[in-house]
């Protein structure tokens, strides 16, 4: 392992048990090594593990066999409430469906790792606002998902997984839900947020998104066929 | 230090999540959270209602049955209150106590100070010129120890003596109720009153004793008990003996040599029972609070069912309000929420539910129970320990009947709650 490597997956796999003796191997060995400040686009066809992938690496999954390591923790050996602590302060989860709580207005949305963090409620405030007006919704920040557009809901989302100055941001197509123009927006917002300093991993189906990326992992049938850096 | 902070703000807020969330669930299922919190409504009223009403009771019983002077006890054929309708016969079959056990009574008791018998007749008018009263005046049969001992003392003229009864006079001592009643302007003393074609010279006044379960204790009359037995008397009349001992300290000693000689008189055999009821102020507490215990005992069954079943409620409501959300838990899961985290805001969002009913329950039953002291026109209550211990079952119902869906939440999986539609 690289000393400096932020995460490190050794023969990961994960297998779902459907039924009696009904086997689905979704990953069959990845070995792969993420270093801080990296941009890495994740490419496959439907149904290669790419999803299956991001949950471990973001600690809602937990692998079959393998080692996961997340600064020099031991992810794959943990409990479940270990799990939601790593999750609370180091990773930042962007889904294709945005996830946001649908009665919570977009700032309670962002505040609410905070609160599982035991941030008090001035300094979440504080935060939260200022996690918004990053991603360009200073505006709306009393309005509930229901009042925003899909754009303005995924930035909300981008807005929470920023909140806790995560060690790693994951997004698994976040742009799944958007019309193209509003990708656009969505990736630069991302580009961005990696200028910043922050490591980022991308689920995309798109060559046109994944060329941002400084780095190219393709996945087929739960392996990685291809990993390039550029 | 750091991390204690940390865990209760994390509590504060889950406390005001769950309140929140709880609000959502009573509102998003009104109905079905109506019948359910009916439920726990019903439970705690009835333990709070009867706890009220027999706590105003209570406070009144005190001064109320105080209808003995101190040191005193007495002796009669039957029981004053009667708990179920067993044993009637027993008493009916007792003889009567008469004047000739009382005179042997008299001759043989060293011990007591004094001796006293009297008896009681009622539904009689009391005519003065054109008024009278109405027929639930009392007429007591007196002598010269009665009045002190029904706790009260002559405020005008003089109370009955010894020769009033050898001489079977016609005179009286009145109740307040009935002075005012017939004599609104003018002294009753000299008066002559007239009872069931009777009558008696008026010699006196007793003090006014006020109400006791809103009935008066003014509203009587005392004639001597030779002139009582004289025109009232017959093979059906028991009288009541009552004996005051010297002492507190001889009290107990009284009442034994009493009642050995009673039982000497009325030839009761050594193995048997006394065929005569003995009892004081204490005995007519306890007598009562046999009563409410009985009382208390099927109030808290009653309260128990029906809290059972509105847990059983509880439960089903929780368990929907999980299935309502496994979405939202799998967002909450996965920005951080520990299982732990989800499971106390269930918990909690179940403990105010049935805090919510607890409450309306404390409510209505105070305000219920008082309906008592309103009747009996005694001091409302509020019986506090039992308004806390009801919402302390009520926490533990949330709590007890949570924790199987608060469990159910807490143990999702993360992924399959965001998956969930
Ligand atoms: N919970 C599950 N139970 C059983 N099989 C599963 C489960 N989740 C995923 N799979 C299977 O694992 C394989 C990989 O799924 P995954 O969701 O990771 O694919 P993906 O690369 O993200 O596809 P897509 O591009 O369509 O999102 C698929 O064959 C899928 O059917
Ligand atoms: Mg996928």
């Amino acid at each position: 392992m690289t000393p400096g490597a932020l995460i490190s997956l050794k023969g990961v796999t994960k297998v779902y048990e459907i039924g009696e003796d009904q086997k689905v191997h979704a990953l069959r060995g990845i070995d792969a090594e993420i270093t801080a400040g990296d941009y890495i686009s994740i490419m496959g066809p439907s149904g290669s593990g790419k999803s299956t992938l991001m949950n471990i690496i973001g600690c809602l999954d937990t692998p079959t066999e393998g080692i996961y390591r997340l600064e020099g923790e031991m992810v794959h050996e943990m409990d479940d409430n270990q799990l939601a602590s790593i999750r609370n302060r180091k990773i930042g989860f962007v889904f294709q469906t945005f996830n946001l709580l649908p009665r919570s207005t977009a700032l309670r949305n962002v505040e609410l790792p905070l609160i599982y963090a035991g941030v008090p409620v001035d300094e979440r405030r504080e935060k939260a606002e200022d996690a918004l007006k990053k991603v360009g919704l200073g505006d709306r920040m009393d309005h509930k998902p229901n009042e925003l557009s899909g754009g303005q809901c995924q930035r909300v989302a981008i807005a929470r997984a920023l909140i806790t100055n995560p060690s790693i941001i994951l997004a698994d197509e976040p742009t799944g839900n958007l019309d193209s123009k509003t990708g656009v927006e969505i990736m630069q917002i991302l580009v961005s947020l990696q200028e910043a300093g922050n490591t980022i991993v991308l689920v995309t189906h798109e060559q046109y998104i994944a060329e941002h990326a400084n780095r190219v992992i393709k996945l087929l049938d739960g392996l990685i066929s291809d990993d390039t850096s550029n | 230090m750091r991390f204690r902070r940390r865990k209760l703000r994390l509590f504060s807020h889950e406390l005001k999540e769950s309140l929140r969330m709880a609000l959502q669930a009573i509102r998003a299922n009104k109905l079905r959270s109506v019948l359910t919190l009916m439920g726990i409504v019903i439970g705690v009223f009835s333990v709070i209602g009867v706890m009220t009403a027999i706590r105003t009771l209570e406070s009144s019983i005190e001064s109320g049955l105080n209808i003995f002077g101190s040191n005193t006890f007495a002796i009669q054929k039957t029981p004053v209150m009667q708990i179920g309708g067993h044993g009637r016969q027993k008493y009916r079959n007792r003889s009567n106590i008469t004047m000739a056990q009382f005179e042997e009574l008299k001759r043989r008791a060293q011990l007591p100070l004094t001796l006293s018998v009297g008896d009681d007749h009622w539904g009689s008018r009391i005519k003065y010129g054109e008024k009278e009263t109405k027929r639930n005046v009392v007429i007591y049969a007196a002598d010269e120890w009665a009045i002190k001992n029904h706790n009260t003392f002559i405020d005008d003229g003089r109370g009955i003596i010894a020769d009033d009864v050898r001489f079977s006079r016609k005179i009286c001592v009145l109740g307040m109720d009935v002075v005012d009643l017939l004599f609104p302007f003018e002294d009753p003393l000299g008066k002559s009153v007239e009872v069931d074609g009777v009558r008696y010279q008026v010699v006196g006044v007793t003090e006014r004793l006020g109400q006791i379960f809103g009935e008066s204790k003014d509203n009587n009359m005392y004639i001597p008990v030779s002139t009582f037995l004289e025109k009232y008397g017959s093979n059906g009349t028991s009288l009541v003996i009552t004996v005051e001992a010297q002492s507190a300290e001889l009290y107990d000693e009284t009442q034994d040599e009493v009642v050995g000689i009673m039982r000497t008189i009325r030839k009761v055999p050594p193995s048997d029972d006394n065929n005569f009821e003995v009892f004081s102020n204490d005995t007519l507490i306890e007598t009562f609070g046999q009563f409410t215990g009985g009382v208390k005992i099927f109030a808290i069954v009653i309260s128990f069912i029906a809290l059972v079943v509105a847990g059983i409620g509880i439960m089903n409501i929780m368990l929907v309000s999980v299935s309502e959300r496994i979405k939202e838990i799998g967002i909450r899961k996965a920005v951080g929420a520990t299982p732990r985290n989800i499971l106390t805001q269930f918990l909690m969002e179940a403990v105010f539910l049935s805090e919510f009913g607890g409450i309306v329950g404390v409510i209505i039953g105070i305000l219920g129970g008082n309906v008592v002291a309103l009747i009996f026109n005694i001091p409302a209550m509020i019986p506090l320990d039992w308004a806390f211990y009801s919402l302390f079952v009520c926490s533990l119902i949330g709590i007890g009947f949570g924790s199987y869906p608060a469990y159910r939440a807490a143990r999702l999986d993360p992924i399959e709650s965001l998956r969930y539609e």
